[in-house]
């Protein structure tokens, strides 16, 4: 139950939450890169992505009252249930799994993807600005 | 907002890495005192790091910053010189010199300076996007 407007900006909102959180896990596994014991994290992007639109509500509903209330729950997916430690890198001696190559790539590609999310916004707020004003923008 | 936590992440990791880089510098300069405050010859340091979740109540979960630990001596002999001409000299002319091995010195250094640059590199691209988020729509 959301207007026009939640329905085209929501998906992408909702890439920016994932891409964000993974934004932090990544630079968590590069701060500590030289951490003895520390094993590497990540999220499986897809699966987030999926739970996090199928509005896997996490916490706090809304209370109606009225039946013309809305009955939408917050939108708060818990994506922290979704991360888990990466496979396929090495351990060193130190038990430290972080693989220094794959996370500063992996960074970038997730950084990429994040402007391209503000790119796409950007454009969806344009042309609605557009249809709203009658103008072309 | 999420990405501001990732400016604290890697900040605690250049206090750290700065940290190691100190300990470091501080090996290299006592390389070769053979005497300190305590009279016996410099023992090298080493920091030792451990992740650290954040403590306030909105911090992301499985997101770990970086904190020294501690520091630690190093254990292992000190090296025996010759210089029977050194006040310090025992008997047989043997002077103990500081357990400072220069070429783990220089890899620790390296390495410390190389995440202290990974790290700034991390900065400055969440920088760059939350300039971009700020700017969303225009």
């Amino acid at each position: 139950m959301s207007g026009l407007l939640d329905q085209a900006l929501d998906p992408l909102a909702a890439a920016l939450k994932v891409t964000g959180y993974r934004q932090q896990l990544l630079s968590a596994n590069i701060a500590n890169a030289n951490t003895p014991n520390y094993r590497a994290v990540d999220i499986p992007f897809a699966q987030v992505m999926q739970a996090v639109q199928a509005g896997d509500k996490g916490s706090l509903p809304l209370t109606t009252d009225s039946n013309r209330q809305f009955t939408e729950t917050g939108n708060n997916a818990s994506m922290a249930a979704f991360v888990q430690y990466q496979r396929g890198s090495q351990v060193g001696l130190d038990n430290n799994s972080v693989d220094m190559n794959r996370e500063q790539a992996d960074f970038l590609q997730n950084s990429v993807r994040y402007q391209a999310d503000l790119t796409f916004l950007t454009g969806k707020i344009k042309t609605l600005t557009s249809a709203i004003t009658g103008t072309t923008a | 907002m999420s990405l501001f936590s990732v400016l604290n992440v890697a900040s605690s990791a250049l206090t750290a890495q700065s940290y190691r880089l100190n300990v470091v510098a501080s090996n290299m300069a006592n390389a070769n005192s053979a005497t300190s405050s305590d009279g016996q010859p410099y023992r090298a340091r080493e920091v030792i790091f451990a992740a650290q979740p954040f403590a306030n109540a909105g911090a992301p979960a499985g997101v770990n910053g970086v904190r020294v630990a501690g520091v630690i001596s190093k254990p292992g002999p000190f090296k025996m010189v010759y210089q029977p001409g050194n006040p310090l000299a025992d008997k047989e002319g043997y002077v103990k010199m500081p357990n400072v091995n220069p070429v783990d010195e220089m890899v620790n250094m390296i390495s410390a300076s190389r995440a202290y640059q990974a790290n700034v590199n991390v900065m400055n691209t969440t920088k760059s996007l939350l300039q971009k988020t700020l700017s969303l729509g225009a």
